[in-house]
Formats: C-alpha cells, structure tokens, sequence
C-alpha cells in the first residue's frame, strides 16, 4: 500500500517535468545504445581477429629444428667436467627435417583424450620459375581432407575447388598473390625448382587468400604425396604435425610434455602469437571505458534533473513531511524517480543498442584480406545486455542517492517559515 | 467528563542564530477534547514558532508535548511522521497543494499514507469532507484550477481526511478577504459544534478570536492568559 502510493507519486512528479525526464532517459539510452553497440562490435572485431589466428593456426606444433647441439664432445671428457668451457664457431650438426617414426607419433596423438585433432604437413623452399626468372617462395605440402577439417582450408581456397589438390596428381593452388605475380591461371602448368634442383611441373587448381599478404605472395599449397615427389622422398616423409587440441589453454603444457616425450621442437599458439591477446584485452578495455564514461556522463544528467526537481518541489515534500511521510518516504519517492529514468532509458537503450547492432552486421565489409567476412562482425553476447541493465541501475541509483537524501533531509519548518 | 488531548509542559524554545534568543519560555497548557481555542499575540511573540512545536515538526524545544497522553520526547523521525498523520491535521496560511494531483487526490494523500481504509473507502471519505466544506463539485480539478478561497477549503479537507484528534491552523484565514474568512471560520465553528472536532487557530483577528471558546494570549514568548 505505502509503496503504491511512494511509487505512484513518483509517477506523477515525473509525468508533471516529462520534458526533462525525457532528456534524462535519452542520456542514459544513449549510453546504454553506445554502451552495448560498442561492446557487441569490438567483441565481434576480436572474435573475427583471434579467429584469423586459432582458426588457421595449430595449437601447438612439432618441428625439428636446425640448431647447434647443445651438447659438445668436451663435455664427455672427465677431465673438463668441473670446468667452465667456452667453443666458439660451434655449427649445428647435420640434422634433417624430417619427423621420425612420424606414424607411431600421430597414432598416439590421435588416441590422446586431450587432442582434438591432428594434421601432417612438408614445409619447403622452391623457386617458381617464370620466363628466366626464379622467385623464392614456399610450399606446403598437406593432408588436404584432415588440414580442411582443422583449418576450414576451403574458406581460404577463393577460386577453384580445394579437393582437387587430392584429386588431380601433380596440382597446386597458389597465394592470389603469387599467382597474378607469375600470371598463372587455373588449368595453367607451372614449373618450379626445388632447393636441390629438381625441377617439377604442376598444374595449378585454384587460388587461395588467407589475408596475409606475405603468405599469399610467396606460399602454395600441394598434396602431402605430390610434395614428397617434388623432394625424392619417401611416403612417410613429412616436416611439422599440426595438433589441435579440446581446450587451447593446454597448449603450452602440453608442448612441454610433447617436446619431452618425442624429443622434438613443439611451440604452443600462445607463446607463437602473445600479441594478438594483448590486443584484444586493450580493445575490450577502451570499450568498457568508453561505456562506463558515457554512463557516468548519463548519471550526472539524472543528478542534475533530480536536484532541480527537488529544488523546485520544496513546497510539495513540505507538505508532504507535514502530513506524515516520513524522511524514508520522501527518499523513496526521489530514488523511485531515478530508478524509474534508469530503467526506462535503459530498456530503451538495450533495444537500440541491439538494433544498432544489427544495422552494423548489415552493412558490407568487403576486405581482400578477409574473403570469408562480408559484413562488419558483431558478437550478440547476452552478458553485454546484462552489464548494460545493471549498469544503468546502478548509475541511476547512485545519481540519486544524494538527492533523494537531500530531500528526505528537508525540514518543513524551514520551507514553510520562508512564505 | 473533558479529555486531555494535547499538553505542553514547560516548553521553551531557543534560536541560536546569528545570535541565541529565547523566543518561547516556559509554555504550560492544555486542550480538551472538542476545545475551539485560538492563539492571538503580537507579531513576533512566538505563536507560529509553538504551532511547530506543538505539530511535531520541530523537536529542537526543551520541556514536553503530550499528544493523546504520549510524549512526543522520545520518539524517532518516522514515528512523528506516523503522530502528524494520525493525529494532526495541520492548515497553513499558504495552502500547499501539490498541483501534480486532482483535488481529490490531494485531499486523500494522507490518508493512502495511513492505510487504514482501502483506496475506495479513503475516495468516499474525501468527498464526505470535501462535501462539509462545500466544494465538492471542485473534486477533479488540479488545485490550480480553483479560487484561493477554495484553495485553502481543500487544505482543511485533506487535514481532516483521517479525523485528527486536532486540527491546528497557522493563520489560515490570513491570506482570504474578509467573504472568504468567514467562510472558513463558519466551517471550523461548523466543524467543533457538529462534529465535535478540537480546533487550535492561530490569528490575528481578533474579532475572529472572540468568537472561539477560548483564547491564549501570548506575549514575548510566554502566555500571559489562558
Ligand atoms: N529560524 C529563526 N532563526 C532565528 N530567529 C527566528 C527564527 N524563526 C523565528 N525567529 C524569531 O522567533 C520569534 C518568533 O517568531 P514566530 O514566527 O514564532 O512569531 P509569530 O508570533 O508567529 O509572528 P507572526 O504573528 O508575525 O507570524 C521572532 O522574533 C523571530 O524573529
Ligand atoms: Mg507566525
């Protein structure tokens, strides 16, 4: 009943200012609308960036490494063990790329609970020879079905059919880069010369854009087979296993333990990538802080409609206080006032903001480095909308705590001496 | 058999700013239940500044007020909010209508704050009281709508909305020509003969004055007749 009657008073002081009351909400939508759009966008920018990485890029990989070894003939001797030796002009040993007993490997990985999948791959230098001219560049030698399945290699492959690299004997698909360098075309023969100087000829299938430029104008793809036959080697020749895992925080743990345990270089995506972390958490940060700014900015336009309110409605708490309401009642009249504007405008501002949203996810973003993104990306994570509303409530509320205390501390004596 | 309604017992009051002045010293009286009495004074003598106390909205005083055989003295702010809205109905010079609500609405605001009768009930009683006071028909209308005269008509309703044990006034005919404040007075002589309602009115107007059932005079801050 008392709260009713706080609550319809409220209503009615409002509806008496709607001007300003209007304007106070508005702020508040605004922000609220800014609030959300922004956090939906950025999100949305970071999802599609992180994307661009995890999306194409293994959790972790195991590699050999050229390096010196670390450990010298010297330290076999036991007459230097205790001492400190310095060799200079250490070279590294004559090691190969390839991954040894490769097969036993993947079988234990494929049957790693932890792993989600796995892929096989030949990194080499070649040279593609056009006219008289040889331009460096690299191929990547792949499973085509399983680099598909873990990297959505088709996205990639802008023209031409990505299966035709398993299916046609002798193909490549080639950086969009690389092909309008060396003005290859689909169903063209192209000859390249491998680092050994063997020279091959295959037949180009299509064209892919990862949105690298330093990829897609040097890089091509091939089969696993057709690249083992480029190099002489034999079919259980391969360079790098790509691994992906269920959850991508275990990663450097478990390139550590993979590293152990197949004595070979593995690199998590983590430590590979730090960057691109950094620079999402600075993004979600300048979004909050913009949010939060324009919502403070909001609450001091409700301070300042709430004030002049009670500045104008002396007379009426007055009365009010003379007629039995307590301070508490005029304080709940004042915040039901705040709250009202808080949750209005905000209501308001979740619904705009989700419309902008939209809009935004509407409108063309044709990039040549993203083929696979045709819109400007939007998250619609439900746990901004839930930020928003408690935001503009509690903005509100504190906007007019102070006041509401004002009010509720108003001594009708004083108001009513002064006529 | 006369009931003691309100008391003041040894009641004074201090100003300290800009300087400490004793406007009230050593109040003593009483009211019966159904008393019409009026307070007249010199301006400046402290009538108002009683009123006040005597209403429960100022605490700052030093002696006793008791109020339907209760001490106000140690009672917190919400439970003499609770006393002023059961108890007293309080009209001022300046009528003080909240010009957001009907007439109507005003005049039932007490008592929505009370809660003593459903809102229907509250409704039927405010028309009952706007009806003794004549204006009934003025009910829908915003306050700013209607004449001064009526203005503080509406102000007496809704004092009376929850049948106060008394209804006091702060010179509220002092904003009314002489038609108006006869009006007024009729009704509260109306309201203490028929209704059997005590009445405490501040004036000046002595004529009006003669014409209760009792008068206090004040002087300087203390009452020099009862
Ligand atoms: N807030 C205040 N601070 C200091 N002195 C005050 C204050 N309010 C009133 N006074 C003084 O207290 C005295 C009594 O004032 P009060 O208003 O009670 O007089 P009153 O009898 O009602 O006069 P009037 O008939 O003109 O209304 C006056 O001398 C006044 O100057
Ligand atoms: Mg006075």
């Amino acid at each position: 009943m008392n709260f009713r009657l706080l609550v319809s008073i409220s209503g009615s002081l409002l509806l008496a200012r709607l001007k300003q009351t209007i304007v106070a909400a508005v702020g508040v939508t605004f922000s609220i609308t800014m609030f959300v759009t922004l956090l939906s966008f950025m999100s949305g920018l970071n999802d599609l960036l992180d994307g661009l990485i995890v999306n194409r890029t293994a959790h972790i990989r195991l590699y050999n490494e050229i390096k010196p070894s670390d450990f010298q003939p010297i330290n076999l001797s036991a007459s230097f063990k205790s001492y400190h030796n310095f060799i200079s002009s250490v070279k590294p040993k004559k090691e190969r790329l390839q991954i040894y007993n490769n097969a036993v490997i993947m079988d234990f990985l494929k049957a790693d609970q932890r792993v989600s999948g796995i892929a096989p791959k030949i990194t080499t230098q070649v040279f593609y020879n056009v006219a008289s001219i040889d331009l460096s560049g690299v191929i990547n030698g792949i499973d085509v079905e399983a680099e598909n399945k873990l990297f959505l290699f088709q996205d990639y492959v802008t023209d031409g059919n990505y299966i035709d690299l398993k299916n046609t004997p002798n193909s490549i698909i080639l950086g969009k880069g690389l092909a309008a360098k060396i003005l290859a075309n689909i169903g063209d023969i192209i000859q390249i010369t491998t680092a050994k100087g063997e020279r091959m000829q295959l037949k180009v299938v299509g064209y892919f854009q990862s949105g690298l430029q330093d990829i897609d104008n040097a890089q091509s793809y091939a089969s696993i087979n057709t690249t083992q036959k480029l190099l002489g080697e034999s079919g259980t020749y391969i360079t790098d296993i790509q691994i992906k895992l269920k959850d991508i925080a275990l990663a450097p743990e478990l390139a550590k333990e993979y590293q152990k345990l197949f004595d070979l270089d593995a690199i998590d995506i983590q430590t590979a990538n730090s960057q691109f972390e950094t620079g999402s958490s600075v993004r979600t940060l300048i979004s909050y802080s913009v949010g939060i700014t324009l919502l403070i900015v909001a609450g001091f336009g409700i301070y300042n409609i709430l004030n002049m309110m009670i500045y104008e409605k002396m007379d009426s708490i007055a009365i009010l206080k003379a007629t039995g309401f307590s301070g508490k009642d005029v304080n709940q009249i004042f915040i039901g006032i705040a709250l009202t504007i808080g949750i209005f405008g905000g209501i308001l501002g979740l619904i705009l903001g989700f419309g902008l949203s939209v809009a935004i996810d509407h409108i063309p973003f044709n990039t040549a480095a993203l083929p696979t993104i045709k819109t400007y990306p939007i998250n619609y994570n439900p746990r901004f909308y839930m930020i928003g509303a408690v935001f503009s409530i509690v903005t509100t509320y504190f906007a007019g705590y102070f006041p509401s205390r004002k009010a509720s501390k108003i001594d009708p004596v004083i108001i009513i001496r002064g006529k | 058999m006369d009931q003691i309604i309100l008391e003041a017992k040894g009641v004074s009051k201090y100003f300290h700013d800009p300087i400490t002045v004793k406007v009230l010293t050593d109040v003593n009286f009483s009211i019966n239940r159904g008393d019409f009495v009026s307070v007249i004074g010199k301006s400046g003598c402290g009538k108002s500044t009683l009123l006040y106390i005597l209403s429960t909205m100022d605490t700052d005083y030093s002696g006793h007020i008791i109020i339907d055989g209760e001490t106000m003295r140690d009672k917190n702010e919400a439970d003499l909010a609770r006393v002023r809205n059961e108890k007293i109905g309080f009209v001022f010079q300046f009528h003080y209508l909240l010009n957001e609500f009907s007439v109507l609405k005003n005049v039932m605001l007490p008592g929505l704050k009370l809660g003593k009768y459903s809102v229907k009930e509250i409704e039927h009683r405010a028309y009952e009281k706007l009806k003794i006071l004549g204006i009934e028909s003025e009910a829908l209308k915003k306050p700013n709508q209607v004449s001064g005269g009526q203005k503080q008509r509406i102000a007496i309703a809704r004092a009376l909305i929850n049948d106060p044990l008394i209804l006091m006034g702060d010179e509220p005919t002092g904003n009314l020509d002489k038609k108006n404040s006869e009006i007024v007075f009729d009704i509260f002589k109306e309201l203490a003969e028929v209704y059997n309602q005590s009445l405490l009115i501040v004036t000046h107007d002595n004529e009006f004055a003669l014409r209760t059932d009792r008068i206090i005079e004040m002087e300087d801050g203390r009452i020099i007749s009862v």
